[in-house]
């Protein structure tokens, strides 16, 4: 549910971002380096005052896809209950994007886990460090790279006996 | 309330609290009755005060979401059940709310109508669990015990539905496993008959209970404003002024029939929460009762004939065209058509918003399976809401904020 103003507006804004719709979603891809004015605009000037969910998707073996990673940035707004898709592509060796702690503090854990999941950098998180594994792992699991089994780091998994301890 | 970030290893600490000599750490956690799950926290006390609190997550982690790009779309059902295993119904109805936006499937209106009437029974049994741990960590013993019997009514329910108790499974792509029968109906009338008067007893018993008032008002409070900056959703936004509730502004299943009220108040600490989630369980009470007085007649799953929905065994042992439409279904190489498309879908689940992020690849598992987990989203809120509080509080706060740490950590 999106006003049509309101992707109007946007698309005004920004003339590089490509709009599409599905089952009533309204998605907008911008390139990496306008990302932080696109959701600016959007929380400020749109009320999208709620940040909803920031994830990714690696695209490594999705058909016809042109980036190694999606970013995902699911925004709503509280009053008139819009939402809106933003979504930007990063490429390996050292995929990055700029964080947006510094416009919803809510970011953080979620930015921390796409960090820990898929290895892509938050410029300018301000606590960057792994969240739901532990800190000595070194592969970023949700990678299409990375096997469902894992990579035998369950049967290396240093025990400590008590005499030790 | 402090905004100031949550460091382990600061760059520069010289005036940090860590510093100073009369301040000490203490581990809550990882196995602690009052974390009720399996979760840590490290908090930095001087005396009894709480001066940060650094949670340690990560102790459950399963790869749910990595398993979720293997298994087909009516396998992850399970996987569902064990993220918030507090109201598992409510997580497969996200699921399969979410599966049939990517799929474009529209359900049929006897669906809808039971998945909204359990959905709503499970808001009732999270609720019931989340303030009777609350009373039992503020030492309400017997409010727990009000509280754990109705949940007890609520299982017995599930279980004459689909036959499992605390791990229900229960809905497809397309429909649910069983329709509901008389005997379930009968049970949840009987259900919505004794029920409002624990509810009362459980008001009485707590609502101006010295003790309970005294640690829960004024502790913990969240403000609208950082509700929203910190992503809050359900109950816990709610409390803090934040009308927003995903079955009134964006009517999924059945929600639009019917009357009921989004529940809001405006101090944000655990003391509105808790009253939140009491008038909620009225609501959804309401919800049901008009649910199954409404509850349309006709078929409960899709037609097998649009290949969308699993047709009953009944179908598969006696018609060909149940044999030909389950193969089709459950063999990897065939199964649903799924558009090379992404997705979103979200219901409002007892703990706040919980959806879905898929991406369809065209095969018989999604692509990518994002849960968009509540517990996590508001446990991040836990040490800004902890700060200055005392080591007692710690508790009530986390209890307040309902964390499930099998759908935190995933």
């Amino acid at each position: 549910m999106i006003q049509p103003e309101t992707i109007a507006a946007f698309l005004a804004a920004f003339p590089a971002a490509v709009h599409s719709e599905f089952r009533g979603q309204t998605r907008v891809v911008v390139p990496v380096g306008s990302l932080i004015e696109a959701l600016t605009f959007l929380k400020n000037k749109r009320k999208f005052d709620l940040l909803v969910d920031v994830t990714a998707v690696d695209y490594l073996n999705y058909r016809d896809a042109d980036h190694r990673y999606g970013l995902v940035y699911l925004l709503a707004a509280v009053d008139t209950s819009e939402r809106i898709t933003v979504r930007t592509f990063v490429d390996d060796p050292t995929p990055t994007v700029p964080s947006v702690v510094p416009l919803w503090e809510g970011a953080n854990w979620m930015e921390r886990e796409v960090w820990d999941m898929f290895g892509i950098r938050f410029e300018g998180h301000p606590d960057l460090r792994r969240i739901l594994l532990p800190e000595e792992f070194t592969a970023h699991p949700l990678r299409k790279d990375y096997p469902l089994q894992g990579r035998g780091e369950r049967h290396n998994f240093p025990v400590l006996h008590r005499a030790e301890g | 309330m402090a905004t100031q970030e949550t460091t382990l290893h600061p760059a520069d600490a010289d005036d940090r609290p860590q510093q100073q000599d009369y301040v000490w750490t203490l581990n809550f956690g990882p196995q602690h009755p009052a974390t009720h799950t399996t979760l840590r926290l490290v908090l930095l006390l001087d005396g009894e005060r709480v001066l940060d609190a650094v949670p340690d997550i990560g102790y459950l982690h399963s790869g749910f979401e990595k398993i979720g790009e293997h298994l087909d779309y009516n396998q992850y059902v399970t996987v569902t059940d064990r993220m918030n295993y507090i109201s598992p119904m409510a997580n497969n109805v996200a699921w399969h709310e979410s599966v049939e936006r990517l799929l474009g499937i529209e359900l049929t209106p006897r669906c809808k109508y039971i998945r909204t009437i359990i959905a709503e029974l499970a808001r009732i049994s999270d609720h019931l669990l989340c303030n009777g741990a609350v009373g039992l960590d503020t030492g309400a013993f017997t409010y727990f015990l009000y509280a754990f019997y109705q949940r007890e009514v609520l299982y017995d329910i599930f279980e004459t539905l689909c036959g499992a108790r605390f791990t229900n499974s229960y809905t497809r792509t397309g429909g649910v496993m069983y329709d509901m029968t008389p005997l379930v109906v009968e049970k949840i009338r009987t259900f919505l008959k004794t029920f409002p008067k624990t509810l009362d007893d459980m008001d009485r018993l707590l609502n101006r209970n010295r003790i309970f008032v005294d640690r829960t008002r004024g502790v913990g409070i969240l403000t609208r404003e950082e509700a929203i900056n910190r992503s809050a959703s359900g109950p816990i936004a709610r409390a803090s002024g934040v009308a927003r509730d995903l079955r009134k502004d964006e009517p999924y299943l059945a929600y639009a029939d019917f009357d009921f009220k989004v529940c809001c108040a405006q101090s944000g600490d655990c003391y509105a929460r808790y009253l939140v989630r009491m008038a909620e369980m009225r609501e959804s009470l309401k919800i049901v009762a008009q649910a199954l007085e409404n509850l349309p007649s006709g078929p409960v799953n899709v037609d097998i004939g649009e290949r969308t929905a699993l047709p009953t065994k009944n179908q598969v042992y006696k018609t060909i065209e149940g044999t030909i439409s389950h193969f089709e279904l459950v063999m990897s190489n065939r199964g649903f058509e799924v558009p090379h498309e992404e997705s979103y879908a979200a219901i409002e689940s007892p703990n706040g918003e919980l959806g879905f992020y898929l991406a369809g690849d065209g095969t018989h598992a999604a692509y990518r399976a994002r849960c968009r987990p509540p517990s996590y989203i508001h446990f991040s809120l836990f040490p800004a809401l902890i700060r200055g509080h005392t080591l007692s509080d710690v508790v009530a706060v986390l209890g307040s904020l309902n964390i499930i740490a099998a759908e935190l950590d995933r």
